[in-house]
């Protein structure tokens, strides 16, 4: 089976500023790391492949400008995917169908049988990536699986929903799927496991056309705080007979 | 027009599409346009008897055999041919589960916009303007809409209309809509939902709950909310990154995908405030966070904000009490 795992780089969350024009962060000087939800898929797709034990492959697949894309491709390689594409791309799209658009022509040749994705991306968090791709070409969808069974051209799923409740569904190859965090732990990297991701192929690709949008970010903004909040800061010991003094006195819960 | 899309949560019209509708009132005053409902294949002729005490133009059924359960398969195609059918200027849903799971195939069928997981939305003169949490809710976005867009798909957040605001009425017409579905559309088949084994704690009765977020960054630390939980006497609850890490389990879990909580304190260590999370709580009556981040979005919904390193905070409030 040719399995998919789309992954992203976004940036690490800690002190992230607005830049200039509004309309983005400001990216001079932040570090980039794997969304964290597509850990889980990535390791999801090698666990499907291990348990399948024929010569599946897993490629992990990524878009965005080069330096980054490179290094979490590495990481994905590491982290047990076969092979790599990158779709080399440095304009920001804020549409989420044109994004799947490109991302979909740059794939279909593969003929995937099997792609995974993190449930949303912690940047823009459409969480509509996998699903638009899947229709795109064509195949079945599902989000949230929690558990996954690949069966003779098929794929077993139990999905999460609402409240606490869970749903087994079967659904025909090829397939596209989201992946709820927290399915399975993402194993732990040897030196012996990045080393030997250098040798591995990564194909790359180029966005060149121009990229037709419906929809797109127009300004950013911090959020106001419509509350009447109390802020304690200060030394450690006033802080916290502060606290104390809240929770005994005017709340009387201790 | 305006069609919104009712969902059926166990017999239930969701409370997600009661907000729904709510937005698709407005939208419809807002451009002086009808008020389209509609009850999709599960359950549909019970959602349309739910749904005909509020202000309508019109009630839909569109009902098939295909989609006496929902599939994002039969859903899809079923949702695409009333929009190609109707025209709709907006479709609206809440921001559910099953929203998240249908609505981009929709989009991608008809070729439209699906702007999802909004906050809240704003007529100006001639554009709209949405908004969205970014980057793990610090930030907000405006979204707007290219100008030659026809026809768009919208889903909110349940904060974003409160269902306080339902006008009621009666529909002026109800109408069937046949839609024409074939076996080979449908290549998922669906199983009964069911709920997990339950939990040793129920949080949604609990009075008193410390919530602990990533911020504990390890198990290896659980020990110390342990001993505070125990010296002040509440229950202790988990965001979602700390029960997928392993650290405690999804009984503890408070968000959208866990329990939903209104105790008379709320007390959220480590813990950022993304939407998810807020929602399920923002009901408690009184909201206190501890973080080392004076920006958090959870002090947007807090009385109080404690701003400080919570392994220096948690370990000196449960010393005093102890000693108390
Ligand atoms: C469909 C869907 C469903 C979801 N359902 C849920 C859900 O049910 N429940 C849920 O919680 N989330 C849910 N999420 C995830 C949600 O979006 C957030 O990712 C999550 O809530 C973040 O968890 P957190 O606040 O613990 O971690 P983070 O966002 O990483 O926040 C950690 C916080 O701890 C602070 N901190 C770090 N160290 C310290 C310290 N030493 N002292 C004090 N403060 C410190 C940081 O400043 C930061 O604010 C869902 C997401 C999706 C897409």
């Amino acid at each position: 089976m040719k399995i998919a795992v789309l992954t992203k780089a976004i940036p690490k969350l800690k002190s992230l500023k607005i830049d200039s024009s509004k309309k983005w962060i400001d990216d001079s000087n932040i570090q980039y790391i794997m969304n964290e939800h597509d850990t889980y898929a990535l390791e999801e797709a090698v666990l499907i492949k291990e348990k399948l034990k024929d010569n599946s492959e897993v490629f992990a697949i990524t878009m965005g400008p080069m330096n980054r894309s490179k290094q979490i491709m590495q990481e994905a390689l590491a982290k047990g995917a076969d092979k790599g594409l990158i779709i080399k791309n440095d304009f920001k799209i804020t549409d989420p169908l044109a994004f799947a658009k490109i991302f979909s022509e740059k794939i279909k040749d593969e003929k995937f049988d099997l792609i995974l994705c993190g449930l949303a991306s912690y940047d823009l968090g459409s969480g509509q990536t996998s699903v638009l791709i899947g229709e795109l070409l064509g195949m079945t969808t599902a989000t949230f699986a929690i558990e996954t069974n690949v069966i003779n051209k098929k794929i077993k799923i139990k999905k999460e929903l609402e409240s606490g409740f869970s749903q087994w569904i079967e659904m025909s190859l090829p397939a596209s799927i989201s992946i709820q965090s927290g399915l399975n732990n993402p194993r732990y990297v040897s030196i012996k496991n990045i080393v030997q991701a250098k040798d591995k192929e990564v194909i790359i690709k180029n966005v060149d056309k121009e990229i037709v949008t419906m929809q797109g970010f127009t300004k950013f903004y911090v959020p106001v705080n419509e509350k009447k909040t109390e802020f304690i800061e200060g030394e450690l010991d006033a802080v916290t007979n502060k606290i104390i003094r809240i929770l005994k006195e005017d709340l009387k819960l201790i | 027009m305006i069609l919104v899309v009712l969902e059926n949560q166990r017999g239930i019209i969701h409370d997600f599409s009661l907000q729904a509708i709510v937005a698709g009132q407005q939208f419809a005053n807002e451009y002086n346009c009808p008020l389209n409902i509609l009850c999709l294949g599960e359950n549909a002729d019970n959602l349309k008897n739910q749904a005909s005490k509020y202000e309508c133009d019109s009630i839909i059924i569109a009902e098939h055999n295909l989609i006496k359960e929902y599939t994002s398969d039969g859903f899809s195609k079923a949702l695409s041919d009333v929009i190609q059918d109707k025209k709709p200027q907006f479709t609206i849903m809440g921001h559910s589960y099953m929203a998240r799971d249908f609505l981009p195939r929709v989009s991608v069928k008809q070729d439209i916009p699906f702007i999802s997981d909004l906050t809240s939305v704003n007529f100006q003169n001639e554009k709209i303007v949405f908004s969205k949490q970014v980057f793990n809710a610090k930030f907000l976005t405006n979204i707007e809409l290219d100008p030659n867009v026809k026809s768009a798909i919208l889903s909110f957040q349940s904060s974003a209309f409160s269902k306080d605001k339902l006008i009621f009425g009666t529909p002026k017409n109800i109408e069937k809509f046949n839609l024409s579905l074939d076996k080979e559309d449908i290549r998922i088949v669906s199983q009964e939902p069911f709920k997990e084994t339950s939990s040793d704690v129920d949080l949604s009765s609990s009075e008193f709950i410390v919530t602990v977020g990533r911020g504990i960054e390890s198990e290896d630390n659980l020990p110390i909310m342990e001993k505070f939980v125990d010296a002040i006497g509440a229950d202790l609850g988990s965001s979602r990154p700390v029960v997928d890490m392993g650290i405690l389990p999804k009984s503890r879990l408070v968000g959208s995908s866990g329990h939903t909580v209104a105790p008379n304190l709320y007390l959220a260590v480590g813990l950022s405030g993304a939407i998810q999370h807020v929602v399920a709580m923002k009901g408690s009556e009184k909201i206190m966070a501890i973080n080392t981040d004076r920006d958090a979005p959870i002090f947007e919904v807090a009385d109080y904000a404690v701003i400080g390193d919570l392994f220096d905070i948690i370990p000196e409030l449960t010393r005093k009490i102890s000693e108390d």
